[in-house]
């Protein structure tokens, strides 16, 4: 459903993202884990066509990323953009006035089930307020692939688990989802497979049940084996 | 993280609705939420939610009647024998302990019937 083949991004001497042929399929949870800066989120960005690459190609459903495909493709930064005035009901409007596939329904839904007040403003939320409001407008829409990066960065353990809810709701078979986080632990349960990648270069995709059954081994376990001690052990 | 990430999650799932069901707390003949729902209720992957009854039914635990849900079992013979077999693991496991201390299946029954007059029994 979604694929780089050959990805290579550069920003000048640097290589974010260093030749990454990866296929994900539909009705899986996917983890893409490395430490901060191993190219996840300059990945996922060029999967949304939000950043050109250096070479090599994105694809959904086969086709290269683009336009078309950000119909398709919902993707939630790290960064926060949103103005100071928004209340969290009128960046839903934002959002529904932007996206075609987005439903002002599900994400008041969304908003209740999280404990939000949707006329309270966003520049009065704790971090914790706006993470799940992210989550809220993106899953409100109804794309094929949510990419979210760092859902669970700088929030409370009940927020956490809020946001875990939700994105469970979303997970249908129909649906590829990939969420980017250095936090393993937030994952391990809610993915069942992870993308592991070092400083740009894909490391390998891994089913997680299969792991544990097969070697005994958690995502966290992996995860400290392969960037624990700077060297990849088979 | 509720779940030891080092052992199958479906099967403690598994393990916990069998305990579940040997204790009373979901009856004979009760209804199960469905996959996505139990993926939810348990903050687990929907595909693991899926194998949890998968293998509940193939241990003739649940079954899913075709568009009406996956319900526990009504045959009480089924669920008496998992009581056993858990009742049985759970023996092993305080054997088990018990001799990693040096203590033997005497100091065992010596240790419950010393528990007996205790207020824990």
């Amino acid at each position: 459903m979604l694929e780089s083949r050959e990805l290579t991004k550069k920003f000048g001497a640097k290589t974010a993202v260093d030749n990454v042929s990866l296929a994900m399929e539909p009705g899986h949870i996917y983890a893409m884990l490395g430490p901060n800066g191993s190219g996840k989120t300059t990945w996922m960005k060029m999967a949304a066509g939000l950043v050109k690459p250096t070479s090599g190609e994105v694809f959904f459903n086969g086709n290269p990323v683009g336009i078309e495909s950000r119909k398709d493709v919902a993707y939630m930064s790290t960064e926060p953009y949103f103005y100071d005035w928004m209340t969290i009901e009128s960046a839903g409007k934002y959002y529904n006035d932007f996206f075609e596939d987005f439903s002002m329904e599900t994400y008041l839904r969304m908003l209740s089930d999280m404990d939000l007040n949707e006329k309270d403003k966003i520049r009065t939320l704790s971090s914790g307020m706006v993470a799940k409001m992210k989550i809220a407008l993106t899953l409100a829409r109804d794309a094929k692939v949510y990419m979210l990066d760092e859902p669970f960065n700088g929030i409370d353990l009940l927020a956490r688990d809020e946001i875990r809810a939700a994105i469970l709701k979303a997970a249908t078979p129909e649906k590829l989802l990939l969420l980017s986080s250095h936090l393993v632990e937030e994952m391990e349960a809610i993915a069942d497979r992870a993308v592991f990648i070092r400083k740009g270069v894909l490391i390998e995709v891994r089913d997680l049940e299969e792991m544990r059954e097969v070697d005994g081994v958690s995502m966290a376990d992996r995860y400290r084996s392969i960037f624990g001690h700077g060297e990849v052990q088979a | 993280m509720d779940y030891d990430p080092m052992r199958p999650i479906w099967l403690q799932v598994v393990n916990r609705i069998k305990g579940s069901v040997v204790t009373g707390a979901i009856g004979p003949g009760e209804k199960l939420p469905g996959g996505r729902d139990l993926a939810v209720q348990f903050s687990i992957n929907p595909n693991t939610a899926a194998r949890v009854y998968q293998e509940l039914e193939r241990e003739g635990l649940c079954e899913t009647r075709r568009g009406m849900g996956t319900y526990v079992t009504e045959n009480r013979e089924t669920i008496s024998a998992l009581r056993t077999q858990m009742a049985a693991e759970a023996t092993d496991r305080f054997l088990r302990d018990l001799r990693a201390m040096g203590l033997n299946r005497d100091d065992a029954i010596r240790l419950l019937n010393e528990r007996k007059d205790t207020d824990h029994a």
